[in-house]
């Protein structure tokens, strides 16, 4: 199947005062038509750099793409003009976001939030578009849609105003949908409820999508393949059964031993990755990843491993790659 | 929030009566010195309003016989040096000020406004040179600013309206603008970039709606401010030209021959200004409590 999105080197970099962020560095990832793909990572490590890079939004000053492309249907996205930029965000991929609470207009009606890019991307007229506007919100989930158009955000509940953010992602029929957090800022329950709506969705009508998030309970479900991101890199990917079943990078195995699992015989403590996510400013020499590393050997601390495959599809940045093997059994067992 | 606006609206369906009249009635009785000025307003409008049909003298018309006469039942306020009855002109007056006061402030703030949010939409380095020349129209006093307009493009009241205007821009613009730089972040400003809207519409259907409160403070403010200038100017005889009935000319005319030997006739002009600019001010500060849910105490 052909590649819907090429990410190619792509690299984002912050100019502030305290030194240069090194927010994406260099990563490369594709996503097929229709697929699910995940980046994982903790906060900070460029996941949602990354995606907005896609959409070119990231602020400038102080922020800028410094090299690399993303190639969508062949076209290359960093050399569109502005108005080319403009008719692919909305229309070709558009973006769900973490905070459903602040994401929608509060003296907008939903309806008109709705309503007003489909009139901008499709040129339906307003009887049209209010139409097409209540079957999404019955799509998503919304009971009594016709009398929702007319609410305004604060009368819905947070579930609510992420099916509504969903609902306006898909109404122009986009290829790929980039979900950034998209149930972070909902309570447990809702959580699934949302992510069934957002994967059933994608399937029924054939959109990509990029979910973006720190939970792995999420990737473990919904995700067709994953992309582990650590300080601004891709440090290891595979399809998602692999990576929960046969992690080959430290990094990934840390993540893994640090949530409780409820399919294993219970522990006596969690096993946290030790220290802190470094300083994007100034990088360490070799592995960003050395110095929380339990695997570390002489090597790490002079040269940068690359992604290099160790199965089909299945590719880690590590110098241990092959002797994590044994390591990773105890969590699979 | 839903739970008390289905109980509001319950009471209000028990007392049979609209939700909105209640809120009006709440609101009266919560800011009374408010709700004075928004009467006083109101009756103003009323006066200017329908002028002709309330006053018997001609406003502008000498009378050589009437001069200097005493407030008493033919002419209630008196009549002033040139025998026109002032009530007549304060009527009349009032449409002067309230013409002046709400085109200035209206076509002020609401530029103000555009600009102020487009400021802080772009920022960066569109923001920092926008808000310097707003510093430089601002380093002017509000009066200076005026009166150097009304000396370019002279005198006549689309130029007292239009110099006015002018000094009011970059203070709604800099208000507005602190308001909007919050607005800027807050997520659904990127939501609709990623929605790939052009930047004017964002602008202004996405973020002005959200800075309504601080642009209806600057413009209520606004109002007696610009009855304040247009009476000042007036007065400094660079506004409004005689023999149009303007409380500031009223009270030129009046205040230095006649202070002592006539009181009433700069008094009542006078108290006019007074009025009319101090319920602008109460109404103005009855909406801001009103409008911004920091000093709201519920």
């Amino acid at each position: 199947m052909p590649n819907l999105l090429e990410v190619r080197d792509l690299k984002t970099q912050f100019f502030t005062s305290s030194g240069t962020v090194r927010a994406v560095d260099g990563i490369s990832y594709d996503v097929e038509e229709g697929e699910t793909v995940a980046l994982v990572g903790e906060s900070g490590c460029g996941k949602s750099v990354s995606a907005l890079s896609i959409l070119r939004l990231i602020p400038n000053p102080p922020g800028r793409i410094v090299g690399g492309s993303v190639r969508f249907m062949g076209q290359n996205l960093l050399d569109l003009n502005d108005e080319g930029i403009r008719h692919v965000r909305g229309r070709q991929i558009s973006m769900v976001f973490q905070e459903p609470m602040t994401s929608l207009n509060p003296v907008l009606t939903i309806g008109l939030q709705l309503t007003e890019m489909m009139e901008l991307h499709l040129g339906l007229n307003n009887e049209e578009a209010t139409r097409k506007a209540a079957e999404y919100l019955d799509m998503v989930g919304i009971a009594d849609s016709k009398r929702r158009l007319k609410q305004y955000p604060h009368h819905l509940s947070g579930g609510m105003r992420q099916r509504v953010m969903i609902a306006m992602a898909l109404c122009c029929e986009p290829r790929l949908i980039i979900a950034d957090e998209p149930t972070t800022a909902l309570d447990v329950t809702i959580q699934a409820q949302i992510l069934e709506v957002m994967k059933d969705l994608s399937q029924r009508l054939g959109v990509a999508l990029i979910i973006i998030t720190h939970n792995l309970g999420v990737v473990a479900r919904y995700a067709d393949r994953v992309n582990v991101m650590y300080a601004g890199k891709i440090i290891e990917r595979g399809n998602a059964r692999d990576i929960y079943k046969n992690p080959r990078h430290p990094y990934t195995l840390g993540l893994l031993h640090s949530v409780p699992r409820m399919d294993l015989p219970r522990k006596e403590k969690l096993d946290p990755i030790d220290g802190q996510p470094p300083d994007l400013t100034k990088l360490p020499e070799g592995c960003a990843f050395r110095v929380r590393c339990r695997y570390e050997v002489e090597k790490c601390g002079v040269e940068v491993p690359h992604l290099e495959s160790i199965g089909t599809g299945h590719l880690s940045a590590c110098w241990q790659k092959n002797d994590l093997h044994n390591a990773a059994a105890g969590v699979s067992s | 929030m839903a739970v008390s606006e289905i109980t509001v609206e319950e009471v209000a369906a028990e007392r049979n009566e609209p939700s909105h009249r209640r809120a009006l009635r709440d609101w009266i009785c919560r800011k009374p010195l408010g709700a004075a000025g928004a009467f006083v307003v109101l009756f103003f409008i009323f006066l200017a309003a329908v002028a002709e049909l309330i006053t018997v003298y001609d406003p502008v018309a000498n009378s050589f016989e009437s001069m200097h006469v005493p407030p008493g039942a033919a002419h209630w306020f008196g009549t002033d040096q040139f025998g026109r009855d002032i009530l007549t002109r304060i009527i009349f007056g009032a449409r002067t000020a309230l013409l002046v006061g709400f085109l200035a402030s209206v076509v002020g703030s609401t530029l103000g406004l555009v600009l102020g949010v487009t400021s802080a939409y772009f920022g960066g380095r569109f923001d920092l040179i926008f808000q310097r020349i707003m510093d430089v129209f601002m380093s002017f006093p509000l009066i200076i600013m005026a009166l150097a307009v009304v000396s370019i493009f002279g005198t006549g009241i689309q130029n007292v309206i239009l110099a006015i205007t002018i000094p009011f821009i970059p203070r709604c613009a800099r208000v507005v603008r602190s308001s909007a730089l919050a607005v800027r972040e807050i997520p659904y400003v990127d939501a609709a970039r990623t929605l790939g809207f052009v930047h004017t519409r964002i602008i202004l259907r996405h973020m002005v709606p959200n800075v309504m409160a601080p642009y209806l403070i600057m413009l209520t403010t606004f109002m007696g401010q610009a009855i304040l200038l247009e009476a000042s100017l007036s007065y400094l005889g660079l506004g409004v030209q005689e023999p149009t009935p303007a409380w500031g000319l009223m009270l030129q005319g009046g205040a230095e021959e006649y202070a002592e030997s006539a009181p009433w006739i700069p008094i009542f002009p006078g108290l006019a200004i007074t009025t009319a600019v101090f319920a602008f001010n109460l109404f103005g500060d009855a909406l801001r409590d009103t409008l911004d849910p920091r000093l709201r105490s519920e």
